[in-house]
């Protein structure tokens, strides 16, 4: 009856709007809750997830975005107006906390303590003059290279 | 004869129904995993418990963390190998369903 679990999932992190970022989150999430190791690779936008300055900011994007539907539908000249992607985000948080999922930064820090592991983009990093300081505890900073060398075996995801 | 001999469990060895659980089978569970319960381990259980009792369900994790003292990585070093997988046998519930 013991809990046997060779599974690994590792996730590759690259979009850093409101929307896209808990996707990688909630997988990483439910892979810890079932005993599947897992591991988040954060790269390009997907850094300001684990940015400490960013990742308590995170907008919905409401020009350029199909996918608003069904919280509202926003007609491309309406989103850009001023104001319009805030009020967007503002709606989202609002119904992520009714489904009692946490904000970003809470949920970022329950993963970690969950034993996902979560590393920053090191070319990102670079190309973003960003260094380890500036990412949120406990995240490593790692190069693709090593992050393919942590991949090997396991179910890979790019979001 | 254990105490888990009399006690039906599913092919992922889920308790079958969880209105049979006492907390005896909880101990002999949670050995047969390699878990000696402390009283930690017991906060969780019986805050699973009464919440199943009360709603008919078993807490999310983010429940338990939220409503008990146990923090996520306490949780996680109580029950290794999946915390709410884990959990949710001990406590005798069903297989958890719940997304966080």
């Amino acid at each position: 009856m013991a809990e046997k679990n060779n599974r690994k999932l590792c996730i590759i992190a690259s979009k850093g709007s409101l929307d896209m970022a808990y996707p990688p989150l909630i997988l990483a999430n439910a892979a810890c809750m079932s005993g599947i190791e897992a591991h988040i690779f954060f790269t390009f936008w997907g850094l300001d997830i684990i940015t400490k300055k960013k990742m308590g900011k995170l907008h919905v994007a409401t020009v350029g975005n199909p996918n608003m539907h069904p919280w509202f539908h926003i007609p491309t000249l309406i989103g850009a107006l001023p104001g319009m992607s805030a009020l967007a985000s503002w709606m989202m948080r609002r119904e992520i906390a009714k489904l009692d999922f946490p904000p970003i930064p809470e949920f970022v820090e329950m993963v970690a303590d969950a034993g996902t592991r979560l590393y920053g983009c090191k070319m990102s990093m670079d190309m973003m003059k960003l260094t380890k300081a500036d990412l949120v505890e406990p995240a490593e900073v790692l190069g693709a290279m090593e992050f393919l060398e942590i991949s090997e075996g396991a179910q890979t995801l790019f979001i | 004869m254990g105490v888990l001999d009399a006690v039906k469990f599913d092919a992922e060895g889920y308790m079958v129904d969880p209105h049979e659980w006492t907390p005896e089978i909880a101990k002999a569970i949670a050995e047969s995993i390699g878990i000696a319960l402390t009283d930690r381990h017991w906060v969780v259980i019986n805050f699973a418990r009464k919440e199943f009792e009360t709603n008919g369900e078993a807490p999310t994790l983010r429940r338990i963390t939220k409503m008990t003292d146990v923090g996520t990585k306490e949780l996680y070093e109580l029950f290794p190998g999946g915390a709410a997988k884990v959990a949710a046998k001990i406590s005798g519930l069903g297989k958890p369903t719940g997304c966080i």
